[in-house]
């Protein structure tokens, strides 16, 4: 695989020590969610305001009179992450422009869950990636409302079972797609859009840094794997964010001023079944479930990959 | 030396932001909030307002980056009516417990359904009890005197709370009025800069908007409450140095010939000018009737309610709002509640009036008197009466 070689690059030892988010917060064990904005915070540093969405990550990090925050950090509301950051943006830009404030480089992270970011929060991000706000959204997908007890969202894929799209006698758990997000905020014109995945802890931590480098707003969605929601063993977390990069299911690319780039090539998929039999959201699927998965899975792929094709030949 | 010009009341409005130099303001338009924010947009293009002017998607979104723009540590302001405040309604309670010092001015609309643009005081009722700062103006003049008096006052450090400026919509904004506009050398000197208590610093980081179990909710619930009613004399001393510097002098609680009155009406708002010609007319007429009018919602005034009412037998309530199936709307209720523990109070008849812009004229409250003293007379004084609907 490609990318193992920033490994060498980036030996574990030469990760920042700057922790946004302290440990002793109270995510279950294996949240790849937690390890996904521990990593943000780690790329981001300390000159960084957070605007967070309710959700999981918020209520593991902030019960009055405690906080996990290293970082200035303000929760308002589940569905205007990306309004609360766009007013800390043109608050800080404009107390800076009359000398009110030091002028320094201070990133402004906004972040929410897949149900704050593609459900309600979606018009709130939208108005702010439109309006050309400069910070940075990173929506952490568990692909569920998982604070409040595991219900679909539109981001939840197709098959996976619920608390409300139960694997029933006639339905197969969820029964519509997974919605796009990364190619929503691609549509919005923005300068920086990446998908991420904290088991590939260098490359997340890359496109976190360049999506606050570029002037504009910038989207990094981040597959964050909840062995709570997904009925998987705490220790495959992991294990199951490659396996979704492996099967094609989330490929990791960047979509940088309209040019798609894969960061991790595969060069042949391995089968979705490798990923779905390991969770027992999936537990339920039928063969011909699984092989309508694989087609839907494969053809997506291949449409990224004629985009990325595509946009080489631009270039 | 300050000038009286004739305006619109709206223009009048968005000079006392231009005046108090925010740094931030986010609204979205509705009828009849528009002109303020198209005043403001314009003083923004035009460089006369140095102020990131944020043109949000949604109300719900104004209120969320007024939240982000005061907590980064920006003066902030906003102005909404009608349905744009019910669709922030969740973020403006949020504003308050995280004590942002937002000043917001509400053009008074009535909500939906049916649709109606018109003035009344559904909206502001809906969220009475957000614990924000609300205070209602008369006329022009004293819209733009409380904007630039709320900014004071929201951003005390003995407040630190945001401020509803209530404005009938149509009937004051947009009207054309004579308004005293002050220079900028005298608010400057009566409005310095916002000095924040905390904000959003890297070097200094805070959490902000943590959520409570219910070990600490009540405590939390506590200091809002006791924050926003500790405002009061704050609230007064603020619009005592305003007087002084304008002659203008405003209280939370306010009466006209209620001296010798054995009847008061009470409105809030606009209704106070015409219900004030009534009451002259009805005195003549050898009436002994006044009128009372509550300046100050929340934190509600009290000692200066009671005082008003020392002697009075009657008060006659003009309410622009229902509470459908209560007890009465929801400013004679409150009368009700505040009477209550006071020795001999007065009886209160209730009259639901103006709805969406319905008139109110002087001959109105003249027939509302009429119907009250029925009403005494005949001990039916419970619940209330929407009053001058059509047969
Ligand atoms: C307006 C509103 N509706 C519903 C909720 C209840 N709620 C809180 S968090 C949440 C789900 C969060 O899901 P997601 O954004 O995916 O984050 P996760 O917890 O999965 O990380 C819901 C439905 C709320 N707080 N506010
Ligand atoms: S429910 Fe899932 S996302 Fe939430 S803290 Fe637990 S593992 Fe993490
Ligand atoms: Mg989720």
């Amino acid at each position: 695989m490609k990318n193992l070689g920033n490994l060498n690059v980036y030996a574990v030892r030469l990760l920042p020590k700057t922790e946004a988010i302290a440990p002793g917060h109270r995510a279950c064990q294996g949240c790849a969610e937690v390890l996904a904005v521990r990593l943000v915070g780690k790329a981001l540093g300390r000159d960084t305001v957070v605007a967070c969405a309710t959700g999981c990550m918020e209520i593991i990090s902030s019960p009055l009179p405690t906080t996990s925050w290293r970082v200035p950090w303000i929760h308002v509301a589940f569905e205007n992450a990306a309004a609360v950051a766009s007013g800390v943006e043109a608050g800080l830009k404009v107390l800076m422009r009359k000398g009110r404030i030091p002028k320094k480089k201070i990133n402004v992270l906004a972040m929410g869950g897949d149900g704050g970011t593609s459900d309600i929060g979606l018009q709130a991000l939208s108005g702010a990636l439109e309006r050309g706000h400069n910070f940075l959204y990173v929506c952490y997908d568990n692909e569920a409302y998982m604070n409040t007890g595991i219900q679909r969202s539109s981001s939840t894929p197709f098959g996976a079972a619920t608390t409300t799209s139960p694997a029933g006698k006639v339905k197969p758990g969820q029964v519509t797609w997974k919605k796009n997000m990364p190619e929503i905020a691609v549509a919005h014109n923005i300068p920086y859009v990446a998908t991420a995945c904290p088991s590939y802890p260098f490359d997340l931590m890359e496109k976190v840094k360049k999506a606050a480098k570029v002037d504009g707003p910038a989207y990094v969605h981040v597959l964050s794997v909840c062995p709570t929601g997904w009925r998987l063993p705490p220790d495959l977390s992991i294990r199951a964010g490659r396996l979704a990069v492996e099967t094609g299911i989330f490929p990791l690319y960047e979509v940088e001023e309209g040019r798609y780039k894969l960061s991790v090539e595969v060069p042949k998929l391995r089968p979705v079944e490798d990923y779905l039999k390991i969770q027992g959201r999936f537990r339920h699927l039928t063969p011909d479930l699984i092989e309508k998965i694989q087609e839907r899975v494969t053809k997506d792929y291949n449409k990224l990959l004629a985009k990325v094709r595509f946009s080489e030949e631009m270039s | 030396m300050p000038k009286r010009v004739g305006m619109e009341v709206s223009i009048g409005a968005s000079e006392a932001v231009r005046l108090a130099n925010v740094d931030a303001i986010a609204a979205y338009p509705i009828t009849p909030q528009t002109h303020i924010v198209e005043h403001l947009s314009e003083f923004v293009a035009n460089g006369e307002l140095d102020a990131e002017f944020i043109p949000v998607e949604s109300e719900h979104s104004a209120m969320s980056v007024c939240c982000g723009t005061s907590a980064a540590g920006a003066r902030t302001f906003t102005c909404t009516s009608s349905q744009g405040l019910a669709l922030m309604t969740e973020i403006v309670f949020i504003a308050s417990a995280m004590q942002l010092p937002i000043v917001m001015i509400l053009a008074n609309r009535s909500l939906s359904g049916p649709l109606s643009i018109w003035n009344d005081h559904t909206d502001v009722m809906l969220v009475r009890d957000c614990g924000w700062i609300q205070a209602f103006g008369e006329n022009g003049q004293e819209i733009f005197d409380l904007t630039l008096a709320a900014f004071k006052i929201a951003e005390d450090h003995r407040v630190v709370l945001p401020f509803m400026v209530n404005m009938d919509g149509f009937i004051l904004s947009h009207v054309i009025e004579p308004i005293e506009i002050l220079d900028q050398e005298t608010v400057d000197k009566f409005l310095p800069p916002f000095k924040p208590v905390y904000r959003l610093d890297p070097d200094n980081p805070v959490t902000m908007g943590a959520f409570a179990m219910p070990d600490l909710y009540t405590e939390t619930k506590k200091y809002q409450d006791e924050r926003l009613k500790a405002s009061l004399p704050v609230i007064e001393e603020i619009w005592k140095e305003y007087g002084d510097l304008t002659g203008r002098y405003y209280h939370p609680v306010e009466t006209y010939k209620a001296e010798g009155a054995k009847t008061l009406f009470i409105t809030m708002g606009s209704f106070g000018e015409t219900a004030s010609t009534a009451v002259d007319t009805m005195r003549e007429e050898g009436e002994a009737v006044g009128l009372c009018k509550i300046r100050l919602w929340r934190p509600f005034p009290y000692e200066a309610f009671w005082n008003a009412m020392k002697g009075v037998e009657n008060l006659i309530v003009i309410d622009r709002a229902t509470s459908y199936g209560g007890p009465g709307g929801p400013v004679a209720s409150e009368i009700r509640s505040a009477l209550y523990t006071m020795e001999n109070p007065p009886k209160v008849v209730d009259f639901i009036a103006g709805l969406a812009g319905r008139d109110v004229a002087p001959g109105d409250y003249k027939a509302m008197y009429k119907r009250a003293q029925e009403r005494i007379a005949s001990g039916d004084i419970a619940g209330y009466e929407i009053y001058g609907v059509r047969e």
